[in-house]
């Protein structure tokens, strides 16, 4: 006897995970270690870098990952302060905190290929410092939801953070270039011209498998900001039915 | 009432507030004069050069009593449910922002005005030499930093950790103007001329604009009950 619960316990037919969301996260499966294969079976290693400079297979994509996640968190913002329509701030959530995931892997790859590389840990580099500004900009995204009342204030807060951030970003990034002077220490990303047809392949690999990555944690963070709804609803719903309702159901539990 | 002269009254009453109670200008000068005096015993600028690390200085007391001077802006409004009276008044909300604006604009030249010769006599420099280029310097930069400011304080200070959440959010974002403040600022004391910073002098003009259209839109969104 479970009488105690809400009435209606089923899962809602949409609560489910769909067939494609399924597909997805097998895809997904397969690719991590296909390319993890490429990376450091089939890819040569680097003339003068070592070994080091396999960290850019996951470094770079990872950039590519926090630009979409911040560039999809913008659009989705966008769209819900125009239709304020829940589902897109549940996108606009997730992107953002798949954004500061990969920013963050970012900011510690990064120093960990430098430190060998360039001998530091750290320069006041335009991509690094921008990169760390974009990361600080949207860990303040997530800051603020936490400290909104309800879910319809942090959706409206947060929808302004996400667009104000996504328009700074290219302001940002001319600012710290020209901070540094109008010619820069030419530091130069692995690969550009000259880079092995080979580590090409696995390095558009790693493209692909943390695309589908991102988009396998999307789906899911989504799906799990819906469910968090849900329970909240539900709870708020079991607030509202009258006390004797609950004791007549405790009642009825314990026989 | 006309846009402007709706503008105007918001901008207004904040000004006549301040100038009744005063509680506001003397905390913002105090506290920036006491950035100042702790930078002069942090660097000591006998030995540093002024032009390198003045500008920097001077900039981070404009930066933190501008974020003191924006609670504050919003802060009224909250005490005794001010906020209430404007959001039923008749008046377009951007309005309402670009007055915010431009009370915060005021606070922070008031700010600006006294502690730029202040400093030219703290660190014994010849800070006065070019004053219309480092009138627009500190007008456009101020302007970027309020526009942006004034839009996240109408959101933070509806939060309990509005002390903390502002700057949070203001300071990677205002992160342009406070690169194109301290670079303009150090090219005019400099005395080097115009061609040198103009790029610089666009920068921050472009970000005033960019993120005053775009509050003016998001503004509304702010501040709905």
């Amino acid at each position: 006897m479970r009488g105690a619960r809400i009435p209606d316990e089923r899962i809602p037919d949409d609560m489910m995970r769909p067939m494609w969301s399924r597909v997805l996260q097998i895809t997904t499966l397969l690719a991590v270690p296909a390319s993890l294969y490429m990376v450091f079976v089939v890819a040569p290693i680097e003339e003068k870098m070592g070994v080091i400079q396999k960290i850019f297979y996951f470094h770079v994509p990872s950039a590519f990952m926090a630009f979409l996640g911040v560039g999809l968190c913008a659009v989705m913002s966008v769209l819900y302060l125009v239709t304020r329509q829940r589902r897109w701030d549940l996108v606009a959530h997730a992107a953002a905190e798949l954004g500061v995931v990969f920013c963050t892997i970012v900011l510690i790859t990064g120093p960990i290929w430098a430190r060998p590389v360039w001998g530091v840990w750290w320069t006041g580099e335009v991509r690094l410092t921008s990169t760390l500004v974009l990361w600080l900009i949207y860990v303040g995204y997530l800051l603020l939801r936490q400290n909104a009342e309800n879910r319809e204030q942090a959706a409206r807060w947060a929808a302004i953070t996400g667009i104000v951030g996504a328009l700074d970003m290219p302001i940002i990034y001319k600012s710290v270039e020209w901070w540094r002077g109008l010619h820069p220490v030419v530091l130069k990303m692995s690969g550009g011209g000259g880079l092995d047809p080979v580590m090409g392949r696995a390095f558009a690999a790693c493209v692909v498998t943390f695309t589908l990555l991102f988009l396998c944690l999307l789906v899911e963070r989504v799906r799990l900001g819906r469910l968090e709804d849900e329970v909240e609803s539900l709870e708020q719903q079991a607030a509202r039915r009258p006390l004797t309702a609950a004791t007549d159901a405790g009642g009825g539990s314990s026989r | 009432m006309s846009y402007l002269g709706t503008v105007l009254l918001v901008a207004g009453k904040d000004l006549r507030t301040e100038i009744r109670s005063r509680e506001q200008v003397v905390s913002l000068f105090v506290f920036a004069l006491l950035i100042l005096v702790v930078f002069n015993f942090a660097f000591d600028f006998t030995i540093v050069d002024f032009g390198s690390l003045g500008p920097g200085v001077l900039w981070v007391a404009f930066i933190f009593s501008g974020v003191l001077a924006l609670n504050h802006s919003f802060r009224i409004e909250r005490e005794q449910d001010r906020i209430e009276g404007i959001l039923v008044a008749p008046i377009d909300r951007s309005a309402f922002y670009l007055g915010k604006v431009a009370a915060t604009m005021m606070f922070m030249s008031a700010v600006e005005a006294v502690l730029v010769p202040l400093a030219a006599i703290l660190f014994n420099q010849p800070l006065t030499t070019r004053l219309g280029a480092l009138l627009l310097v500190l007008l456009l930069n101020t302007l970027g930093f309020a526009a942006v400011g004034t839009l996240f304080a109408a959101v933070t200070t509806q939060t309990r950790r509005s002390e903390v959440l502002l700057p949070l959010l203001l300071f990677p974002a205002a992160v342009p103007i406070a690169l194109a403040a301290v670079r303009t600022t150090s090219h005019v004391l400099a005395g080097r001329p115009f061609q040198v910073y103009a790029n610089w002098v666009w920068l921050s003009g472009g970000y005033d604009l960019v993120f005053l259209a775009a509050a003016v839109l998001l503004f509304d969104f702010a501040l709905q009950e």
